[in-house]
């Protein structure tokens, strides 16, 4: 049965933490995409030509809205759970009667929510510098909702594998941004040549982008089962990493 | 207040065993039942292994070997069953300082599985004396303080076990009056406390039994006041009725001390000795012509007997401190 209890505890916990830093939690991610639209949107974009019909504008949005949204689902959930185990105090959630099902909800969904909260933050400000139409917005609320939970649960492990603050910065530095960069945040791959465009479907960012820009423009890089399909493999693969970590103590227990 | 022997077990260790991947081995083969409502006094010099069997029953550490049932359910195959009565007041500080010691304690409650009780929060932040900083962040409290707030935490979930891992060392006189008040408190209430400590008269003073571990093994565990009694040197103080300058003679066999004064000869003796040796002290001393006017007994401590033994037990082998360091760092 499920400590509901302590999932609320964890969650309320975790929000809690969010608000007391809201500052840094929400203002900094909204200024650095309002940043983005300045530059690549008004700046430059004026002289890139329309992509699938839209302009380059409205094009960057749903890229930049994953590209902050992974970054924040991966620091929030890591940092959520290195900072108890860099302090010492993850000894209490280690004695109590939570297992990994209550540990994911409390712990995953806040930072779930956190960035989904910063998602939706970003849509509302780009509609204020470029035009946008959702064309699929049940699709998109649900894309948006499962990528935050993926990243989180990606970010959890990450927290947990991490035994000092760099490591903690290391993954989110050198694997992600990269790969968001290179993963069609700011361009469609179709504009690649041939030997790119089969490289970068070796890149799982890019299925992800790709469904989540189908959702605005009804326009995709690759097919959206497919796009759908990896998110699915990705989460489930976190879950079971999760739920191994719980089971044999991977760096939580001596 | 003394947990009969026939009392249920509410803690039963078997065969238990700890290897960490160091390679270093913090418990060998411990057997140990813990019965319902007795407080057990864990001793033992650092490294031996106290913490590492804490935090083993409380699910922090992975056993190598063994079993260890709370409550007659097993920590490993149950422990959403045992964990929900085990509050566990750690060694260490650890505790997050950005919220408040209200949210603190609120927290603790939830993830053991009880609903929200201000009520009874508030109870045990004012026995804990933190009702007047319950809105203040953790941070910003004193290192005593923030130990009421790692107790606090602890008996927010209402545990039936609970662990004191050193829950008094290097605290101010006045928490460790309250700590002895709140486990009076639950010792009433029928709560089952493991304690350890490096102040053995605090051991002395409160537990009912007393397990002394040494290099990863149990080597007693006895009831205090058996284990003082059978255990315990006897000192016999005999004062004088007129003073004397040296000790007579025909008394040197008994090792006697004469006090400054001359007033007064302390005679040591062990219960254990077949002949503990006062008749014929009293009958010598009566033909060396010495007439006595008062006797006192008194028994070595708890700290003496524990010293004593452990010394036998630690041998010159490996110094236990270093592994020890390793071994108690915390999860």
């Amino acid at each position: 049965m499920i400590n509901m209890q302590a999932v609320r505890a964890i969650y309320a916990f975790e929000m809690a933490r969010a608000f007391r830093t809201a500052m840094q939690s929400l203002i900094s991610p909204v200024l650095s995409t309002s940043l983005y639209f300045v530059v690549f949107g008004a700046a430059i974009g004026g002289s890139i030509e329309r992509i699938d019909g839209v302009s380059y504008g409205s094009f960057i949005v749903p890229g930049l809205i994953m590209l902050t949204v992974m970054t924040q689902s991966i620091s929030n959930a890591s940092f959520a759970i290195h900072f108890p185990k860099f302090l010492g105090s993850i000894y209490e959630l280690l004695s109590a009667p939570v297992g990994v099902t209550e540990v994911v909800l409390g712990y995953v969904g806040a930072a779930a929510t956190k960035s989904l909260i910063i998602g939706l933050i970003i849509l509302a400000t780009s509609t204020l510098f470029v035009p946008l139409e959702v064309a699929h917005p049940v699709a998109m609320a649900v894309l948006l909702v499962i990528i935050c939970f993926a990243f989180s649960l990606f970010g959890f492990i990450i927290g947990i594998w991490a035994q000092n603050f760099e490591q903690l910065q290391i993954v989110p530095l050198l694997i992600i941004t990269p790969l968001v960069f290179l993963g069609g945040s700011f361009y469609s791959i179709s504009m690649l040549p041939p030997v790119w465009q089969a490289v970068s479907l070796f890149n799982p960012v890019v299925y992800l982008i790709s469904a989540f820009r189908w959702s605005f423009f009804g326009a995709a890089d690759v097919p959206i089962g497919l796009s759908v399909a990896a998110i699915a493999a990705f989460t489930a693969l976190c879950i079971a990493a999760i739920w191994w970590i719980f089971k044999t103590g991977w760096r939580l227990k001596t | 207040m003394t947990a009969a022997a026939d009392t249920p077990a509410m803690i039963e260790i078997a065969g238990l065993n700890k290897t960490y991947d160091s390679g270093f081995v913090a418990l060998r083969n411990i057997d140990l039942t813990i019965r319902k409502g007795e407080i057990l006094a864990l001793l033992g010099p650092n490294g031996a292994g106290k913490t590492t069997l804490i935090s083993t029953i409380c699910g922090i550490t992975v056993p190598s070997g063994g079993r260890v049932l709370v409550g007659g359910h097993d920590i490993e195959t149950q422990p959403g069953k045992t964990r929900r009565i085990i509050g566990l007041v750690p060694q260490e500080i650890n505790i997050e300082p950005f919220q408040t010691v209200w949210n603190a304690v609120r927290f603790s409650r939830g993830l053991f599985g009880l609903p929200p009780d201000p009520a009874r929060i508030e109870e045990i932040l004012k026995t804990l004396s933190l009702w007047d900083k319950k809105d203040e962040v953790v941070k910003a409290l004193s290192g005593g303080m923030k130990r009421r707030v790692l107790i606090a935490k602890a008996l927010s979930h209402e545990p039936q076990v609970l662990f004191l891992d050193e829950p008094t060392a290097g605290v101010d006189v006045e928490l460790r009056k309250d700590m002895w008040r709140i486990v009076d408190a639950l010792r009433d209430e029928g709560v089952t406390m493991i304690l350890t400590t490096h102040y053995i008269e605090e051991a002395e003073a409160i537990a009912d039994r007393v397990a002394i571990i040494s290099k990863g093994r149990i080597l007693l565990v006895e009831d205090k006041d058996t284990l003082m009694q059978s255990m315990g040197k006897r000192s016999m103080s005999l004062e004088l009725a007129s003073p004397l300058e040296t000790v007579p003679q025909s008394l040197e066999a008994y090792g006697l001390e004469l006090s400054a004064n001359g007033l007064e000869v302390t005679y040591a003796f062990d219960t254990r000795a077949e002949r503990t040796g006062i008749a014929s002290l009293l009958r010598d001393m009566s033909e060396a012509g010495l007439s006595v006017r008062d006797i006192k007994t008194a028994q070595s401590s708890l700290e003496e007997i524990f010293v004593e033994l452990v010394e036998r037990d630690t041998g010159d082998d490996e110094s236990p401190e270093a592994p020890a360091m390793r071994a108690e760092e915390p999860a």
